[in-house]
């Protein structure tokens, strides 16, 4: 186990009279290696659940542990967790400063106080992992298009080797097929270096076609922490929520209704072909 | 007749360095001809970089044309006199809604637009109050726009605009920056401008789902339209459309792979509720 949430519960404005509970009691387990969807509409509590992943904000009841380690623990560094979670926020594009692509990649790295040759290693090394070809190396990020751009800023914080990436809604804004590319190569990112992936998103189709595993956040508590497969088992109770199932399982289950001999639980159209051709054949 | 027509339309953009020297030129806009009827709900659609927004701006006045030329309800966006009629009649929502408030208070933000056009302060009250309420936000005309969510904060930018009395609605991706609850309200409320209200609109989205309910889809590619036709007709083409960055909806997808499958039911199925009534037709799985 990689990182664990224990008893965690943040209030906002503590103590005045607009207090307003943020998380209740959330106790969530992050193992090594997994890819997360992180999912609940708007005000549900994701955000602050992920600021506490790398300390932006400090549990004030309850713990974060960071392999074993408290990170409330007055010892802990604190500034070593930040690169070991990396935090890739909403339009991370905005964040790009520097003059050009690979000296914006090496920014992380050289805070950590690595030597030049590594910074540079590392640079090279997560704007590869994220597609970003020699050619743009020395040109400037803003003349790049809206995807490149948001490569190389989660390049940026893929050079400091986080143990654990968290991206908030790392596809708002791109086209289709931009987001397809995006995801394909998380998971890429995920099945080459081994790191844990938490994607937070407001799309069940995508957390059904990558995560292995999704936690719903519901009014500052977990509602559900189980693989897609179970989670979307609860149709209605998402629906309640203000979620949902992905959209090809809804189509399942609409045929399901009408007299088709096809399966709920399924999650992506190819699956779902699959399904039908078996049961209906035809 | 025509609210919005293009003919031969082109945009050109000086690309340049830091210091000011000419790097290229980009052609945003190639010889786009294509005109939106009064009333109409159309949808443009297009991977990142296609032109899609460059083109919104157009029929705002708030870019020119390079070559070809542009009327919306019959005004030339090139005639300096017609900007503000223009601007009356063509609305805009943009992205990112915060970037478009402005008042402190929801009514008062509402309020700017007929107040900048010199419409008479009780008239301006009465246009507030109606446009809050056709989008579904007249509980909160005293809140802050702070205090509100990513949705509601676009449906009080859509009353803004609405409250100008605008014949057309340019919204260009509105719904980006949403979350689903989000979305599906502000895109009832731009249902409910086209229906009700019979407001043009001119929808630029990547979400295939909203597309669905459109007169007229328009796809562009490198600053073209390349694909025209109501949504039924575009959304048959799932090969064409995946090699323009674009998408379908899932039910879609998944009826055309049944079809590759040899399940003999029509293209282009849009809802849940056609699947299963062109499935029936052909007497599969009973």
């Amino acid at each position: 186990m990689l990182m664990l949430v224990n008893n965690l519960t943040y209030r906002y404005n503590a103590g005045t009279p607009m207090e307003s509970v943020a998380l209740k009691d959330v106790n969530i387990q992050i193992n090594k290696g997994e890819f997360i969807g992180l999912i609940g509409h708007t005000g549900s509590g994701k955000s602050t659940l992920v600021q506490h992943l790398n300390g932006l904000l400090k549990p004030v009841e309850g713990a974060v542990y960071f392999n074993g380690e408290d990170i409330s623990d007055p010892d802990f560094d604190l500034k070593s967790l930040r690169f070991k979670v990396g935090l890739v926020f909403q339009y991370p594009e905005h964040q790009l400063f520097e003059a050009d692509v690979f000296s914006d990649v090496c920014f992380g790295p050289k805070n950590m106080g690595l030597s030049k040759k590594e910074v540079e290693l590392r640079a090279f090394t997560a704007l590869k992992q994220v597609g970003i070809e020699d050619e743009y190396f020395y040109q400037s990020p803003f003349d790049l298009s809206g995807g490149q751009k948001r490569r190389v800023a989660i390049a940026g914080v893929l050079a400091m080797k986080p143990e654990v990436l968290v991206l908030d809604e790392p596809t708002a804004g791109l086209d289709p097929r931009g987001r397809d590319d995006l995801l394909n190569m998380l998971k890429s990112v995920q099945e080459e270096t081994g790191c844990t992936i938490v994607l937070v998103s407001h799309s069940m189709e995508d957390v059904a076609r990558y995560a292995d595993r999704i936690i719903v956040m519901n009014k500052g508590e977990v509602a559900f922490d189980d693989t897609p497969q179970e989670v979307f088992k609860h149709r209605d109770e998402l629906k309640s929520i203000g979620l949902g199932v992905p959209d090809i399982t809804e189509t399942m289950y609409k045929l399901k209704e009408a007299g088709f001999k096809v399966s709920t639980d399924v999650l992506t159209v190819e699956e779902a072909v699959e399904d039908f051709i078996r049961g209906n054949r035809c | 007749m025509e609210i919005v027509k293009s003919e031969k339309l082109s945009f050109e953009y000086i690309r340049r360095d830091e210091e000011g020297n000419v790097e290229g030129i980009t052609r945003a806009l190639d010889d786009v001809s294509l005109s939106v009827k009064e009333g109409e709900f159309v949808a443009i659609l297009g991977h990142n970089g296609s032109g899609k927004s460059t083109f919104a701006k157009h029929i705002n006045a708030l870019l020119f044309p390079t070559e070809g030329v542009i009327h919306v309800a019959g005004m030339d966006t090139n005639d300096y006199g017609n900007i503000w009629p223009i601007r009356e009649t063509a609305g805009m929502v943009f992205q990112n809604p915060d970037n478009q408030i402005i008042g402190q208070v929801v009514e008062e933000d509402v309020g700017f637009g007929p107040e900048n056009m010199g419409v008479p302060t009780k008239e301006i009250w009465e246009r507030v109050e109606e446009s809050l309420r056709a989008v579904n936000m007249y509980a909160y005309r005293k809140a802050s726009p702070n205090r509100l969510s990513g949705g509601q904060k676009q449906r009080v930018s859509i009353a803004g605009v609405l409250a100008m009395h605008p014949k057309c609605i340019v919204l260009d991706e509105p719904t980006a920056m949403l979350d689903p609850n989000g979305r599906k309200d502000v895109i009832r409320a731009i249902r409910a401008l086209n229906d009700v209200e019979k407001i043009t609109v001119i929808l630029i989205t990547h979400y295939m789902n909203e597309v669905v309910n459109a007169d007229r889809v328009f796809v562009m590619d490198k600053g073209k339209v390349c694909m025209e036709g109501t949504p039924k007709e575009i959304f048959s083409k799932v090969e064409d459309l995946k090699n323009l960055r674009l998408d379908v909806p899932q039910v879609t997808e998944f009826a055309h792979a049944l079809r590759k499958k040899g399940i003999p039911i029509p293209e282009g199925i849009l809802t849940n509720a056609e699947l299963i009534e062109a499935l029936k037709n052909v007497n599969v799985g009973k």
